[in-house]
């Protein structure tokens, strides 16, 4: 039996049977993150402590036979998310020796389902980037080429997963994080409709973007987590109240006479003939399950690159003003006087690409421009979401690729910021109008790199994702390749 | 649209972040590709569309204003560079 790619649910149950204990699962990603991490990059932080008392606590209960869905389950959690106690970085040298007070919902409903939280994982800086090339602590590499990138920013949560240094793990998608690093690794990722999963304590970005999600090896692990995570916090103003339904019964698989749009905006040029030919494999592959693949059209979809890269540095540069230096993160040595302070403690804390975004953010919205560009890009917002409102009028899905191309090199695009940008031209759209997606795998390139599809469903319709998703599983095996 | 460096100056000072005089050319030059790019907005008429700030169209939440965290001070404070007797310290700021 190969522990590096059980299930979540085989895991579980090997664990209730006592035919594995939790602290032996636990050793074994342990030993595992130590032989692999050293080239992968895929932890900034393992918790050696904290997990194994975990897995102690979690054999304690499963010992008594009242154990918890997740109990005993060793899994990763991007460092944004604060966690009581363990340093949550961010990625970023202005937090790296942050201690966090408090704990995120997200990780506190995780331990609750009993989950064994391994680490905190590589990541772009406050996930700005789609490479993890902007990690203070170095890049995390492709376990399918070590040269390339996995993408980003959950790029460390990927790999973890990818090369089974975790057995699922929890990233976050402002414009794409969790979708394109999934695809680029051959995993399964899932965004969430916007307020599903509470953002307390998660550090913000783009407030109005932001939201966390499982990335796994399968759809049926994504429903599993997603259950744990889902659900109305009263410590987010913006988290949905909306009843959670039951994501194991989405896994039927059933999807005779499902509607799923093809939009041809998304098949247009800078696609890749590799990734074309694999998503309209899977587009067959949907049509003989009985699915009734649809073509139409989402014409303001060019402009959703040039919205984002307004609304969302525009968001991050006020959620950044909070790093000043005073009262945590990184502050400079002997500072003249306040504003010395906080100009250089921001500078020296502060990566390139986070500068960038922050200087784009105060530009649109400084006097003068605000209306050209802030006001302009929310009004294309609107375009933008109400094209998606009126082609998932007609159908249940649409089917995109989830990245225009395959993992690209380290250090191939890292000057270029505009052709950084233009890789989540597929994903990006998708925040900005708040819908359901996952990223699951469909095939290869003729350079053994993974490509992944794209199903974006209608708000709070995970389950549609899911049921779809599970489908393309049982009829593919793209998502059971593994790099190691 | 090319900004120049006088307005990346500016730009930095309202962001309170330091910039090095070599710095300023290549932000200009970033900068201004960036915004090239979000100016094809122009192209798509606009007028009388409602402008979207947020995701989904929800009611602010109301709670009774009672104190819910605790008292957090030692824990708030252990994050902080600097302190002094239960204060943030900071340089000094006037003279």
């Amino acid at each position: 039996m190969e522990l590096s790619r059980l299930s979540l649910a085989h895991a579980a149950d090997l664990l209730r049977k006592r035919s594995l204990s939790s602290v032996e699962l636990t050793r074994f990603f342990l030993t595992r993150i130590e032989q692999k991490n050293p080239e992968l990059n895929a932890y900034i932080t393992v918790d050696e402590e904290g997990a194994l008392a975990a897995a102690q606590a979690a054999d304690a209960r499963l010992a008594r036979g009242d154990g918890t869905p997740l109990t005993g389950l060793p899994l990763a959690v991007k460092d944004l998310f604060c966690t009581h106690g363990l340093r949550t970085t961010c990625a970023s040298k202005m937090l790296h020796t942050f201690c966090p007070p408090y704990e995120s919902t997200v990780t506190r409903r995780l331990k609750e389902a009993g989950a064994v939280l391994l680490g905190k994982t590589n990541m772009d800086e406050f996930a700005m980037g789609s490479s993890n090339e902007t990690s203070f602590f170095g890049p995390a590499r492709n376990p399918w080429n070590p040269a390339r990138t996995p993408g980003g920013s959950s790029g460390g949560s990927a790999v973890a997963v990818a090369a089974g240094l975790c057995l699922a793990a929890i990233g976050t998608d402002t414009g794409g994080s969790i979708r394109q690093p999934a695809a680029m690794t051959g995993i399964t990722g899932l965004k969430p409709t916007y307020g599903r999963i509470s953002r307390f304590g998660m550090i913000a970005f783009a407030s109005s973007l932001d939201q966390a999600g499982p990335m796994t090896r399968s759809v049926a692990d994504a429903a599993l987590l997603l259950q744990s995570m889902a659900g109305h916090d009263p410590l987010d103003s913006t988290s949905i109240d909306a009843v959670v339904p039951s994501y194991a019964e989405a896994l039927t698989a059933h999807v005779q006479g499902l509607r799923i749009g093809i939009p041809a905006e998304y098949f247009a040029e800078g696609l890749t003939d590799a990734v074309r030919d694999a998503v309209e494999r899977a587009i067959t592959t949907f049509r003989a399950l009985g699915a009734q693949c649809i073509p139409l059209s989402l014409p303001s979809t060019p402009y959703a690159i040039p919205t984002y890269y307004v609304i969302a540095p525009a968001e991050a540069s006020s959620n950044l003003a909070r790093y000043d230096g005073v009262r945590f993160g990184y502050r400079c040595e002997n500072p003249k006087d306040l504003q010395d302070m906080y100009a250089r403690s921001r500078a020296e804390g502060f990566g390139a690409e986070v500068k960038r975004r922050i200087m784009l953010g105060t530009y649109v919205l400084s006097s003068g421009y605000y209306d050209a560009y802030y006001r302009k890009a929310q009004k294309v917002r609107r375009l933008i979401a109400d094209d998606f409102q009126t082609a998932l009028a007609q159908v249940d899905l649409l089917l995109t690729p989830t990245t225009p191309e395959t993992a690209f090199l380290i250090g191939e695009k890292n000057n270029d910021p505009v052709r950084m940008y233009l890789s989540d031209i597929f994903t990006i759209n998708v925040n900005l109008a708040g819908l359901p997606a996952i990223s699951l795998p469909c095939g290869f390139d003729a350079n053994s790199l993974p490509i992944g599809l794209q199903l974006i469903g209608r708000p709070l319709q995970e389950s549609t994702l899911l049921t779809a998703g599970q489908a393309f599983q049982q009829a593919t095996d793209w998502h059971l390749r593994s790099p190691v | 649209m090319s900004i120049d460096t006088r307005t990346v100056q500016n730009v930095a000072r309202l962001a309170r972040l330091q910039l090095s005089p070599e710095e300023l050319d290549p932000c200009a030059e970033q900068l201004s590709r960036i915004l090239t790019l979000m100016e094809t907005l122009n192209g798509l008429p606009t007028e009388g569309v409602e402008p979207m700030s947020h995701a989904v169209d929800i009611r602010l939440p109301e709670r009774e204003d009672q104190v819910c965290n605790g008292d957090q001070r030692e824990a708030l404070l252990a994050c902080a560079p600097d302190t002094e007797q239960y204060h943030f310290r900071v340089p000094k700021i006037i003279e």
